[in-house]
């Protein structure tokens, strides 16, 4: 037997959608965090309802790498129908626990197999008809728990913590598990490397939060009161959220009222136009969607730019053009997003790169919305908002809400009625503007995505049209110094920089230990919003080359980039590309990064 | 000379808007003109009107009555939308939509028809034409089957009677006019207006460029012609006594949610509002007749409106601050806590 690989694994569990096998995985996740290791679950799921295959990879590092690996260690394969398929994704050396019936007349000798009768077991050990499909697949957890060396308490704990609401299902579930758990027992000796072993005080304070349960509390958090959405993968999963957390936070328990209007619209159209219709009356108002979503909203997404009306919108993106792969995941939204909408439409959009951020952006972007008084675009994409990721618990917002520049009845009688819906009073391109309802005979004003003068006055003149344009580029610019500063980390000194921006973050963050280690360290600067900090130009021109990382076909961002920069500096700036709808792995980065600084692989 | 005051003080110009721009003549004109009577006469805030519409010749109406009420002219079709967020924002507000042919039953048919399902607590004033005004004269789906263009061109397509789609829906208040006909346009949009729930009012509203020639159907010589009112509709407001001395069997008076009443007096065959189903019939006979119907075709006031059914309180979202909002830090921990 070869030295011992201890904490440090990717394990695959290749099942059929629809099998229940999502909880099963979640149970496996849950009882190895609990052991102290930090884990990083990827989901890879089929756009179907049943019977397609599915994917869920669980990276498990002592360094909390947050990145997918492509090279599995531990396969469970549980679908015949990609077999022959999952056994290639096996490194050498590595270990496969299959169904016993499946052929391995043709396998690969490279690797270890525990055969596992899962059918004859299910059959034989599990009494409930109806749940011995699901149930079946918590056998396979008690397979790989004795395999690694997970204990039962780990697993007891785990199969709890699942069904926190459901204390029935505990029992079952822990008796599926145990037949897993005592035939690998009972039937196999240790053939290879793999152990897992608790750690001590690395996930402490850690807690597993999808991207798009952080986002919905962020928005919950940020003050949201009206949210309209149609259901689309991946972002569903945000107002379904914040429905469920609404239903707990935002109810009298006492006469039922809310404290939010939440509404399944009719189409993406509609869900834009009534969150930016409460944007206007005043609501913090929001909707989510992805991809095809925010092609619909262009038209409303310009009303909102030009008018004024704060709304925010999420855009949890995934991989086109036109439907694409509904449920794989992407950065290729970012140059639409920006300038959505016809005619000189540009837009503030913030890029959380972990899920921490996610909250955070989600509750601020409430702020950026009201404050410059324009849609506020919020991009995730599948694999932040639809995957479990270990973080550091949220922090309690230390500030109050920021409505931004609205006159009251008060201050329009200070005023003595005298203002201006458009007018650039503090040169900053910001205007005032009044809610509907606001109590004084000056309150009411126009509001139109036509052509309009500072006193909102429908006009076809080309200086005022000019004029208005301008401060709304004056505008922009404010928002620039105010809107998420990069993250920078200059520690290496070294000549070679690395930007790039959400979920791509975890990539570089491990692609820079292992180039570190290989003596080829990088700087990092990580974007955070747009339109974009002058410190990115500024970090350009303090390295000799910069890779710009990104998730798309086309490198959008680095296409960004390369546009604000002076022509000096324009031929720093390279490109590296991920888009095949997986999340990125580091080595999508280290490699060509090192090919291009010509140090062999 | 002192003006006369409605009961909040206010006198009718208070009512009144920006110069319009519209054509002279036009049916729209008119409406407006009913809509400040209405709004004057029934005492609205100016400060909680809300008034919303889309594109078109008649999406720029609301800038021509209470110019101090806030509005909002949004994009082509997409009023109700703007409309259901608003309401839901401020549940104070009075919101009344203005819409035309194309912006409703071409562009916006799906909103429109997605707000009465909803039943959003709002007016929804159809001005009806026909034809696409601002962009010189094409047909709407509206139009109707055989109808001349001015050019000529005969429709061949059947024609989109929001009305009768607002009734397939279950709408709660569908109304049909003629712009033309004040006497029952301002009782209309006032008892809209009073209605909690959508409230559908399609005016046939000619268009004096386009489509007021023979072979229109939407011209003021052929509604004058076809017209057949339903009832005669009277509105007495909350705040005015009801005495009615019509003989009995002669009108029917139904009590709209903010104790306003709608009085309606038979003429010819008596129509039930309350009878969807009868609605549905008069409309269609109406059609196979060859008449205009016009009149309070139906009125449910026992539907709850979307805020009501959606437990939406009835302080303004808009007023709720941090406290209202967020949860506590207490609250903040525990949750958090849960995701370990």
């Amino acid at each position: 037997m070869t030295d011992q690989i201890i904490n440090d694994l990717t394990i695959q569990a290749a099942t059929v959608n629809g099998s229940g096998s999502q909880t099963a995985n979640l149970v496996l996740t849950r009882a190895i965090f609990h052991m102290g290791i930090p884990v990083a679950p990827k989901n890879v799921f089929p756009s179907n309802i049943e019977g397609l295959p599915t994917w869920y990879q669980l990276r498990v590092t002592p360094q909390g790498h947050m990145a997918r690996r492509d090279q599995v260690d531990i396969l469970v394969a549980f679908n015949v129908a990609t077999w022959h398929q999952d056994l290639r994704t096996v490194r050498p050396g590595g270990v496969v626990v299959h169904e016993e019936a499946f052929s391995t007349a043709e396998a690969r000798t490279d690797i270890t197999y525990y055969p596992v009768p899962f059918s004859k077991l299910a059959k034989t050990k599990i009494q409930s008809d109806t749940l011995r499909k699901q149930l079946a697949n918590m056998i396979y957890v008690g397979v790989v728990a004795g395999l690694l060396g997970i204990p039962w308490e780990a697993l007891d704990h785990a199969v709890k913590r699942q069904f926190l609401s459901k204390p029935k299902a505990v029992p079952i579930n822990l008796d599926a598990m145990k037949v897993g758990f005592d035939y690998w027992q009972d039937n196999f000796s240790k053939k290879d490397p793999y152990r897992l072993e608790p750690m001590i005080g690395v996930v402490d304070g850690k807690v597993l939060v999808e991207g798009n349960q952080a986002a919905a509390l962020g928005a919950l958090m940020g003050g949201v009161t009206v949210a309209a959405w149609y259901p689309i993968t991946p972002s569903s999963s945000l107002c379904e959220n914040l429905i469920a957390y609404s239903d707990r936070f935002r109810t009298d328990p006492k006469t039922g009222e809310k404290r939010i209007a939440i509404v399944q619209a009719e189409d993406e159209l509609a869900a834009v136009g009534m969150a930016i219709g409460a944007g206007w009356a005043g609501a913090r108002a929001m909707t989510s969607t992805s991809g095809p979503g925010i092609s619909l909203m262009a038209e409303f997404a310009g009303l909102g730019y030009y008018a004024e009306v704060p709304v925010v919108i999420f855009d949890i993106q995934r991989i086109g053009p036109s439907t694409g792969l509904p449920t794989r995941t992407s950065q290729a939204d970012i140059g639409f997003a920006y300038t959505l909408s016809h005619g000189d439409t540009k837009h503030l959009v913030l890029l959380p790169g972990t899920v921490e951020e996610c909250y955070e952006f989600a509750r601020d972007a409430f702020d950026y919305a009201d404050r410059f008084q324009t849609p506020v675009f919020v991009l995730s994409d599948l694999d932040l908002g639809m995957n479990l990721w270990m973080t550091p618990e949220f922090k309690y917002p230390d500030k109050p809400f920021d409505r931004g520049k609205v006159l009251s009845k008060d201050d329009l009688e200070r005023l003595r009625g005298e203002w201006a819906r458009y007018a650039d009073i503090d040169r900053d391109g910001v205007p005032y503007r009044t809610l509907p309802g606001t109590d004084h005979p000056a309150a009411g004003y126009f509001t139109r995505g036509s052509g309009h003068d500072e006193h909102a006055r429908y006009t076809e003149s080309a200086e005022a049209y000019a004029a208005n344009m301008d401060r709304l580029s004056r505008k922009f610019e404010t928002a620039r110094g105010a809107l998420p500063a990069p993250v920078i980390d200059e520690s290496s000194k070294s000549p070679i920089g690395l930007i790039a921006f959400g979920s791509t973050h975890a990539a570089v963050v491990e692609a820079r230990q292992a180039l570190e280690a290989a003596r080829r360290p990088v700087d990092y600067l990580r974007v955070r919003a747009l339109p974009l900090s002058p410190q990115v130009v500024e970090f350009v021109s303090r390295h000799e080359r910069v890779y710009v990382v990104e998730q798309n076909r086309d490198g959008q961002i680095y296409d960004l980039i390369r546009l604000a920069l002076p022509p000096a500096l324009v031929d720093r700036v390279l490109s590296i590309r991920h888009y095949d709808g997986q999340p990125i792995p580091a080595d999508a980065i280290i490699e060509p990064l090192l090919q291009s600084e010509a140090v062999p692989v | 000379m002192s003006a006369t005051m409605n009961r909040i003080g206010l006198p009718r110009d208070a009512y009144k808007g920006a110069a319009t721009t519209l054509c002279a003549g036009c049916g729209h004109n008119s409406i407006t003109n009913h809509m400040i009577k209405a709004l004057y006469e029934l005492g609205v805030e100016p400060h909680l009107l809300a008034k919303m519409s889309g594109i078109g010749c008649s999406s720029k109406t609301p800038a021509y009555f209470v110019e101090t009420a806030h509005g909002f002219n949004g994009v082509h079709g997409r009023m109700p939308a703007l409309t259901t967020g608003a309401q839901l924002a401020n549940r104070q507000l009075i919101m009344l939509g203005v819409s035309g042919d194309g912006d409703t039953a071409s562009i916006g048919l799906g909103q429109f028809m997605h707000m009465i399902r909803r039943n959003i607590d709002c007016t929804y004033i159809i001005e009806d034409n026909g034809t696409y005004g601002l962009t010189k004269g094409q047909f709407s789906a509206t139009a109707d089957l055989g109808s001349v263009q001015k050019k000529g061109a005969v429709n061949t397509f059947q024609p989109i009677d929001p009305c009768a789609v607002a009734l397939t829906l279950g709408c709660s208040f569908v109304a049909r006019s003629f712009s033309g006909d004040g006497k029952q346009v301002v009782p209309l949009i006032k008892a809209a207006i009073a209605h909690r729930g959508t409230a559908i009012l399609d005016i046939i509203s000619p268009c004096v460029t386009f489509n007021d020639h023979d072979g229109s159907t939407k011209s003021y010589s052929w509604v004058k012609d076809h017209e057949e009112s339903i009832a005669d509709v009277s509105f007495i407001p909350f705040f005015e006594e009801v005495h009615v001395d019509y003989e009995p069997g002669t009108v029917r008076d139904v009590e709209l949610h903010d104790g306003s009443h709608i009085v309606l007096k038979k003429l010819g065959e008596d129509h039930d509002p309350t009878d969807r189903l009868a609605a549905m019939k008069v409309l269609e006979e109406g059609r196979a007749a060859g008449h205009l119907v016009t009149g309070l075709l139906y009125l449910d006031t026992t539907m709850n409106d979307f805020a009501s059914t959606e437990q939406i309180p009835q302080r303004p979202l808009v007023e709720l601050g941090e406290n209202d909002l967020r949860l506590t830090p207490d609250e903040f921990g525990q949750f958090m806590s849960e995701f370990a």
